[in-house]
């Protein structure tokens, strides 16, 4: 028994130590009879989910005033798709190229061009599913089906690059792994667990967001759907601070199972 | 509130007194012969109060110079008084009040929710009568209100609360034009801009001061304009609070402004007579009809504004005119003569009272008929004396009609807050403590709830129970009762109240969606991948099989789909208000002989009987799915024959219903039986097969059969653990006995009586709303299926859930799901909206009674509540009822702990266990009844606490009425279908006794019980032998066909029988 998990902490180890480049790991046996490889992150670890989450806090901030420049009578909900675009294609940008520096991103087993090739097929395939998908819900919860069905679609695209390019920046193009994620003993470092909390958070958002809109208050912000991408870029926000702040909270209590 | 609206309510025939003249209380010559009446909505009297001292007047504040320069240069020819309302403040209700003078009443608040005309007596009728001209402008309200009265009239929307100035300048361009004009005898124009921009922006802002000042020139002009003869009155309906609104009863909003001018003096010197400072509302409609010579309306118990009329007749100099004491006598006739009539009809003035004011008014008249008779003036004394009596008959009056009772709404909300409370308490204590007792429990929690009066018996029944539920309190505080939570505080927004159909769609599909997320996240969902690092104790079941979680992943899945598509398609069916601007009204709820085009037509008809067909067909289709179909008893037949049957009916109905009569004239006659008929057909097939089918589930041989056999099972398994070591028996394998239908023996009859009852409430509705009914069917098919899934998933990975108590979650979806549905079926909490042709199926000649409609009605309104309100304890059995599928396969050969019964024995298991049976029935039906009864604590609250909200007599003082009624057959339904389950329940035991004489309880040999049980059942009933002996190795003859799972009765221990 003793010997099997030894064998498999090395495995482990290994696999840690070449995927995260900054987190100084150590590995603890908590409990011989649990059999639990307790991994005690560093606070540069939180340090640095911190400085990742700055970076995407603020450029949706410079997505937010940028346009000003570029863009004639930009504002928040006057253009409200410039807006949403900006954001969620900053969004995008940013998440990708801070989990490709960093090198959180499922360990690969191939290293040929192809197979690379085809897992970025793959996310842009997912990424437009996640948009439709995303796009249906939205309909099914009381969007207008036909009219400013543009509206609803660019929000579905602000959800999926809120939540889906994350998923796709950390676990890859992998549908169970993402299910194996939103479960409450799925996440396997502090990463997932961030990614559980900003997903949750976007989500509530946006659902959140839609509770103003039949009330008779003849605000700007009311018209469909800014109050809900608002919401959704608002959750965003806070699900970026919330994250390092709950891992580090909860830094003593959280264990991460290996695969 | 409650209350309130009770003691209001009796003043229902108080408006029976319609329209009657009064001529002989109309003798002098009028002192004016046209009047301008201006109404400016909301003007306050601070408004109209001009201070010169104030330096920095805020924008409300001094913008009406015209009256002070009015009343300082021309004491005589002008007043201003403060002109009190009386609750609810809210423009229709004022108008009434100065036009009829009487005081409001809720039923009159109700007819006006109609937008009904005036049936009382008022002025308008009156000037009307005696031919006066009246021309209107303004607020389109009283367009509804007068149809038809004016000579001429100029309505301007008024419902654009946001619009300050489409109304007054609607008004402004035609005031000055008409009056200049000699086509009018009395002009009213009632402005709106200043109550719009109260709502909009508060008294305290620039707008407030521009329209101010453009109603200070209005007055001004008009003032130019005004002819000896005329009468000019300026006045508010009401005022509003420092943030604008109104509909309540303190002085800010009921004190508006009164001003009247009069071009020739009328108004003694200031100083030498007492006036009023306030003038009660009421006293405007005696006060304008003496001054135009119109006689009073006969329903007003206003008083006559005294400093309008000359002390005496000498002194002013027109002999011709009234004087105070005349029209004080003339006055009090009047009021005398309403005040008998009323007190006839209606009773709530109190005796003591009302004999105290006879008595006063027979005394006065005497007196002044004396004094008239000497030809003197009466004495001041008369007239102070007089003044006296119609006070007191106002005071009196208004003691008994509208008031808002704080300390009556606290207590009525304190009981219901109790009653919710403890319903909670009963609902969380059964998992502690379930006793026997626990069955009476929801019939007693039910009729506290609905009559508040039950309340004690909930108290002593609820400490029966002893033990606080601080255990489950943790509990409370989940996602499920968050929706609840929102769903509650949705009812007290207007908004939120007006898009209420959405907002229980919304929620639902959330609460929906979270259900496989909650799995997920607890990773229930998805069959647990081998876990190596485990050691093999934490795993949940070692036996489990993917492929079974799987599966019931998949069916989980697809049963949200269908559930939140039927959401999505239910949102096509609903009505709308008058509210929502930008809304249209679904296509099928007009009924179809309404529908022009003929090939429309046809597809409605098309469409809705093929709706019916597929409910029909998925009802039988289940029945015979779970072999209730088997065999030819009554019972069976009439499940199997009534449901068709009634279809047929109903489509026949709604063919001869729809079809246009001139299409088939000769054979109208048919037409005009076939139209009385089929819906009676329907109705009695329907009302026979309730009591039938209740009959085939408590007496008739075939569900006692089915109840039987779980009984002799158990019987058995006691007799065979008492005698025989375990696991002596062990050969064959494979079921010993089996029976058909038994697995669903609590839920088929519970199905077959909401299969019915939803066509029966079908027939009430409009064609189209068939529809809309078999998506019900599908989405509460979808909601049991989801709850079982669920449940399953949660079992087959090992967490174990507790009995058969059912959680929260798939309650509130259900409780929401008659929410939705009550506005997916077109309807709203609107008084408007009530579909009143459903009191006239199968009666289209009209009732005698009024209790058969009112039922057919009620019926109609509230036919989502009560069909998922019998339907709950589904809920309790479908988890059961599924379990064949997924627990055989999945784990039913494995039995962990034989000794609950862990093999596919569906419902049964709940005869295994009746206390927890009992227990987590009542427990269903009290979270069933909390969920509802926290929306009417909810919709109680926003109307006592938003009683000033401008919106409160069209949002939510209905809204209030229709989700207390809606409770009150919550209530009745939910003890409905208890009922039928325990009479199912208690049946069984009868029977068992009369069917298991004393030589078959000895103990023996199985098989000898068994053949003496089987001699017993073909003794009782030959036709039915629905048991197939298997320890014999013989087959009792069935001549039926059978169809359906059989339910195996094997021991768990693997004991043959």
């Amino acid at each position: 028994m003793k010997q099997k998990l030894r064998h498999q902490l090395g495995d482990q180890a290994s696999q840690s130590a070449s995927s995260y480049l900054y987190a100084d790991i150590y590995l603890t046996l908590a409990s011989k009879d649990q059999g639990l490889i307790v991994v005690t992150m560093r606070d540069l670890e939180i340090k640095g989910m911190v400085s990742a989450h700055a970076i995407i806090a603020s450029s949706i901030f410079i997505a937010t005033v940028m346009p000003l420049f570029f863009v004639e009578k930009f504002s928040v909900y006057g253009t409200h798709m410039v807006w949403l675009y900006s954001v969620s294609g900053s969004v995008a940008v940013v998440n990708i190229t801070i989990f490709w520096l960093l090198g959180i991103s499922p360990p690969t087993k191939k290293h040929t061009l192809g197979y690379k090739v085809s897992r970025l097929l793959r996310s842009c395939l997912y990424f437009i599913l996640s948009c439709l998908l995303f796009h249906a819900v939205v309909v099914l919860y009381g969007a207008p089906l036909l009219e400013s069905a543009l509206e609803t679609f660019s929000l579905a695209v602000l959800l999926s690059s809120l939540t889906t390019v994350r998923c796709l920046c950390v676990l890859g193009p992998n549908v169970p792994a993402w299910i194996r994620v939103l479960s409450r003993d799925g996440a396997m470092s502090v990463w997932d667990t961030s990614l559980q909390i900003t997903t949750a958070c976007s989500v509530i958002g946006a659902w959140l967001g839609a509770f103003p809109i039949p009330l008779d208050w003849d605000r700007p912000w009311q018209v469909w759907p800014i109050s809900c991408s608002l919401g959704a870029t608002f959750g965003y926000l806070t699900g970026l601070v919330i994250a390092p702040t709950w891992i580090h909270w909860h830094r003593k209590q959280l264990t991460y199972k290996s695969k | 509130m409650r209350f309130t609206f009770a003691t209001a309510g009796t003043s229902k025939d108080e408006e029976v007194p319609r329209i009657r003249s009064a001529p002989d209380f109309c003798q002098a010559e009028p002192r004016f012969r046209r009047a301008v009446v201006l109404i400016i909505d909301a003007l306050k009297i601070d408004f109209a109060r001009f201070n010169a001292q104030n330096v920095a007047p805020r924008p409300f504040e001094n913008k009406l110079p015209v009256l002070e320069e009015v009343m300082s240069s021309q004491p005589t020819h002008s007043r201003l008084f403060a002109f009190r309302a009386d609750p609810p403040t809210t423009t229709m209700q004022r108008i009434k009040g100065f036009t009829t003078g009487s005081l409001p009443t809720f039923i009159d608040v109700g007819n006006n929710f109609a937008s009904s005309a005036i049936l009382e007596d008022n002025l308008v009728h009156q000037l009307g009568q005696v031919g006066k001209r009246v021309v209107f402008m303004g607020d389109d309200t009283w367009e509804s209100l007068f149809p038809k009265k004016f000579h001429r009239s100029l309505p301007f929307p008024s419902f654009n609360v946001k619009d300050l100035h489409t109304v007054d300048n609607g008004i402004l361009q035609h005031l000055y034009p008409t009056m200049e004009g000699s086509d009018w005898d009395v002009l009213i124009a009632h402005f709106l801009g200043v109550d719009h921009c109260g709502h909009r922006f508060g008294p305290d802002h620039p707008a407030m001061a521009d329209k101010l000042t453009q109603m200070d020139a209005v007055i001004r002009s008009v003032i130019g304009r005004l002819e000896n003869d005329t009468l000019l009155v300026v006045m508010g309906d009401h005022g509003m609070t420092d943030t604008g609104d109104h509909g309540g009863e303190s002085l800010k909003e009921t004190d508006a402004a009164l001003f009247l001018y009069s071009p020739a003096p009328i108004f003694p010197i200031p100083g030498t007579q007492t006036e009023p400072e306030v003038v009660p509302q009421t006293d405007l409609v005696p006060t304008l009809a003496l001054l135009l010579g119109i006689p009073i309306p006969y329903s007003s118990i206003g008083q006559v504004l005294l400093t309008l009329f000359p002390r005496d007749k000498g002194s002013s100099g027109a002999p011709a005119h009234l004087s105070q004491a005349e029209a004080l006598w003339i006055n009090a006739k009047q009021v005398n003569r309403f005040l008998e009539t009323y007190s006839q009809m209606a009773k709530d003035i109190p005796p003591e009272s009302l004999s105290l004011l006879r008595a006063d008014f027979s005394r006065l008249s005497s007196q002044y008929l004396s004094s008239a008779q000497r030809g003197h003036p009466p004495s001041p004394a008369v007239a102070a004396a007089l003044q006296g009596y119609l006070t007191a008959v106002r005071d009196t009056c208004r003691a008994s009609w509208a008031r808002f009772h704080p300390l009556k709404m606290v207590a009525g909300i304190a009981i219901l807050a109790a009653a919710c409370m403890l319903c909670l308490a009963v609902s969380e204590l059964p998992a502690v403590a379930g006793e026997g007792r626990a069955l009476r429990a929801p019939l007693v929690t039910g009729v506290g709830l609905a009559g508040g009066v039950a309340v004690v018996q909930l108290v002593t029944g609820g400490r029966g129970q002893g033990r606080g539920p601080l255990g489950a309190l943790p509990t409370l505080f989940s996602v499920p009762l968050l929706v609840l939570v929102l769903r509650c505080a949705s009812l007290l927004s207007d908004s939120y109240v007006v898009a209420e159909g959405r907002v229980a769609t919304f929620l639902l599909c959330s609460l929906g969606v979270y259900v496989p997320l909650r799995l997920n996240w607890d990773g229930l969902l998805l069959p647990v991948s081998p876990d190596p690092l485990r050691p093999p104790g934490a795993h949940p079941s070692p036996t489990l099989s993917p492929s079974a979680v799987r599966r019931e992943s998949l069916t989980l899945l697809a049963c949200l789909g269908v559930l939140v598509g039927s959401l999505y398609l239910s949102l096509s069916f609903h009505a709308c208000r008058e509210e929502q601007g930008a809304c249209s009204p679904s296509a099928f709820l007009a009924p179809l002989s309404r529908v022009q085009d003929s090939g429309l037509r046809n597809l409605h008809y098309v469409l809705s009987v093929a709706s019916l067909t597929a409910w029909t067909f998925a009802l039988r289709r289940w029945l015979r799915h779970y072999g209730n179909l088997n065999c030819s008893g009554p019972a069976v037949f009439a499940a199997r024959w009534l449901l068709p049957a009634a279809s047929v009916c109903l489509a026949l109905h709604w063919a001869v219903n729809s079809t246009p009569e001139e299409s088939f004239r000769n054979l109208s006659e048919l037409m005009g039986l076939a139209l009385v008929a089929l819906p009676r057909a329907a109705f009695s097939s329907w009302g026979w097969g309730r009591p039938s089918y209740r009959a085939s589930t408590g007496i008739s041989p075939q569900a006692e059969l089915h109840h039987l056999i779980p009984q002799l099972y158990q019987r058995m398994r006691q007799s065979l653990e008492d005698g025989e070591p375990v696991g002596a028996g062990d050969g064959g394998g494979g079921p010993a006995v089996e029976a058909y239908g038994l697995g669903t023996v609590y839920s088929a009859p519970l199905v077959v009586l909401c299969g019915l009852l939803g066509l029966g409430l079908l027939m009430l509705h409009p064609e189209g709303m068939a529809l809309s009914f078999l998506l019900l069917l599908l989405e509460a098919a979808a909601l049991l299926r989801l709850h079982s899934s669920s449940t399953a998933l949660a079992l087959l990975q090992g967490a174990h859930t507790g009995g058969f108590s059912v959680p929260w979650t798939p309650v509130l979806l259900w409780a929401l799901a008659a929410t939705q549905f009550f506005h997916a079926t077109g309807h709203l909490p609107t008084f408007p909206s009530i579909q009143w042709g459903a009191a006239f199926v199968g009666f289209p000649k009209g009732h005698a009674g009024t209790l058969l409609p009112a039922t057919l009605v009620t019926l109609n309104t509230f036919s989502a509540h009560i069909l998922f309100a019998v339907g709950c304890p589904l809920l309790l059995f479908w988890p059961l009822v599924c379990e064949v599928r997924g627990g055989r396969r999945g784990r039913g050969v494995v039995a962990g702990d034989g000794e609950e019964g862990e093999d596919a024995v569906m419902e049964m298991r709940l005869r295994e266990q009746p206390e927890r049976f009992s227990s987590a029935l009542l427990q269903l039906g009290a979270r069933y009844l909390f969920i509802h009864g926290a929306q009417v604590l909810a919709s109680v609250c926003a109307a006592a606490i938003l009683r000033r909200h401008l919106m409160v007599w069209k949002v939510f003082a209905p809204k209030l009425m229709f989700e207390a009624s809606g409770f009150l057959v919550t209530s009745a339904s939910v003890l409905l279908g208890l009922a039928l389950v325990m009479r199912v329940d208690v049946a069984v035991g009868r029977w068992f006794k009369k069917l298991l004489p004393e030589e078959s309880r000895r103990r023996g040999r199985p098989a000898q019980a068994l053949e003496s049980i089987e001699e017993n059942i073909r003794w009782t009933d030959n036709t039915l032998p629905l048991l197939e002996g298997g320890a014999q190795g013989r087959t009792t003859p069935c001549p039926c066909l059978r169809e359906g799972p059989r339910v195996a009765l094997q021991d768990p221990k693997g004991l043959k029988l």
